[in-house]
């Protein structure tokens, strides 16, 4: 949508052009997603990043059991969380919007569902990347790998329906009583996944070692720090994308309006609107 | 909102009793993946003993795809929506008829899938109460969550290939309960089957109730 973007904001900003009851007092679309406080987030998560790979891949140790497989964990166990937290913030800003109909709570829905395919992308591939050396295989059909693959593809059926060339109502009510559904869809697909696996196995795989303590430690909680900072950081600005998109769809809209209305009475559209008109709105 | 309900689903039975569209090409549809499963699997081998109960519940999903975005087809035509919002109608109540008119025509495709499975797999259907019990659950299951679904993409140009990437993750907990509810069966063990009817059954109740509260505003808002 950045395309749209240099449109939005000479049309909002220039006084120049159109007089009378015409497209002229727009709020301005800024040109790009970032402000003080996304700068602010994105170099706090760099440094977090940074402290990261410090603490992950020099002061902690290796792993007895699992050896440096182990470091893959501090990225692994946070972004499982925040993928949580993505499909949570989903749901709730879902019934939000259909509750108050605000379109910042569509924008967040979609925000968080965008967000957290990202996270559930590095979910399964660190995932992978760790069962190899641990269990032999990259794959193998534990409950939660299943059941974070299935969550994959609703987050993007969910996105698929987001995508569509609808009425911007429409599509943000579907959408809506989808993300609605997306938490209990998640529940009970892990359920029943979790409990048709422990059929199978005697004991299901241990993800994560119940005692850690030290610098592993450390590392995984610097891990949460600097995954949530990153996720904050994506989550602010897939946001403000989502936001503008909703401008630029009113945009076009009261540009096509006005250019109707200029049609209607030639006096007030002759000055400015015709020579404005012709690139922008499709006769 | 049973008489809304009756309403619809007489009607939504009436147009497949004229247009045969489920009998005609959905239950052959269904009929002849049973016949390609047996080519992909050695059908002489103990393989396509051990995964009828699979293949059965995975035809069932594929052919309810079909079913359910028929059924919301339907809806389509001529303005049909419109004058569904316009009507009066209880939501709910067209709801649960439009899930129950697919529930019919699904438990037709059941038996149909069952005589196939019993005649050209072998299957020795030993717990019938068992096998009933879970295929009533599954249906219920299947047709609320798949009108839910069917009517989130109604009216949309890419339907056909939106629908089963939205249906099929939210019926996995289906594929699996059914699976292993009809592998006990056909094992002689149904005593460990019928958790998992619970589960189909507690699946079934959350999405008739969650399709029965959504399908207002989904109708409205479209």
């Amino acid at each position: 949508m950045t395309a749209i973007t240099p449109a939005g904001t000479s049309r909002g900003t220039s006084p120049s052009g159109a007089p009378g009851p015409g497209p002229v007092t727009r709020p301005t679309v800024p040109a790009h997603t970032g402000s003080r406080g996304t700068r602010v987030v994105g170099w706090a998560a760099v440094a977090g990043l940074a402290l990261l790979l410090l603490y992950g891949l020099v002061v902690s140790p290796a792993d007895v059991e699992m050896g440096d497989a182990v470091r893959l964990m501090y990225v692994h166990v946070p972004s499982a969380t925040y993928l949580y937290v993505g499909c949570f913030i989903t749901t709730v800003a879902s019934a939000l919007w259909l509750w108050k109909r605000t379109p910042g709570w569509d924008a967040l829905a979609e925000a968080g569902a965008e967000v957290a395919l990202v996270f559930s992308f590095v979910v399964l591939l660190t995932g992978s990347l760790w069962g190899r050396p641990t269990w032999g295989t990259y794959w193998v059909w534990d409950a939660r790998l299943t059941s974070t693959a299935v969550l994959t593809a609703l987050l993007a059926g969910y996105l698929a329906l987001r995508r569509l060339d609808l009425d911007p109502d429409a599509r943000s009510t579907r959408a809506a009583v989808l993300g609605l559904l997306l938490v209990p869809n998640v529940v009970v697909v892990n359920r029943s996944v979790s409990w048709w696996r422990s059929l199978h196995q005697d004991a299901t795989l241990a993800r994560i070692d119940p005692t850690i303590e030290g610098d592993m430690l450390v590392a995984l909680m610097v891990g949460f720090l600097a995954i949530g900072l990153v996720f904050t950081w994506l989550m602010m600005h897939r946001f403000r994308v989502a936001w503008l998109e909703q401008q630029a769809d009113r945009v076009d809209l009261d540009a096509a309006l006005a250019a109707r209305r200029a049609e209607a009475s030639p006096a007030a559209g002759a000055a400015g609107a015709d020579d404005r008109d012709g690139g922008e709105v499709p006769a | 909102m049973w008489r809304d309900a009756s309403l619809v689903a007489g009607r939504d039975l009436r147009i497949e009793a004229r247009s045969r569209v489920a009998l005609q090409q959905v239950a052959p549809f269904a009929l002849l993946v049973l016949i390609l499963f047996a080519f992909a699997l050695d059908p002489e081998g103990p393989l396509l003993e051990r995964a009828t109960p699979g293949l059965y519940w995975v035809t069932v999903l594929f052919s309810a795809v079909l079913a359910v975005a028929r059924s919301a087809a339907v809806d389509e035509a001529d303005g049909v929506r419109d004058a569904l919002r316009l009507s009066g109608l209880d939501p709910a109540g067209m709801f649960v008829g439009k899930a129950l008119a697919v529930a019919a025509e699904l438990a037709v495709l059941e038996v149909l899938l069952g005589a196939g499975v019993v005649v050209l797999y072998g299957a020795d259907p030993a717990a019938v109460g068992l096998l009933a019990a879970t295929c009533v659950a599954a249906t219920v299951a299947v047709a609320s969550t798949g009108t839910l679904y069917g009517a989130l993409v109604s009216g949309l140009r890419v339907r056909e290939t939106l629908l089963p990437l939205l249906l099929l993750p939210v019926l996995a907990p289906v594929l699996i309960g059914g699976t292993r509810a009809f592998e006990a069966a056909l094992d002689g063990s149904p005593a460990d089957g019928w958790s998992w009817c619970g589960l189909l059954a507690a699946f079934a109740v959350l999405y008739s109730a969650a399709g029965a509260l959504a399908y207002g505003t989904l109708l409205e808002g479209s």
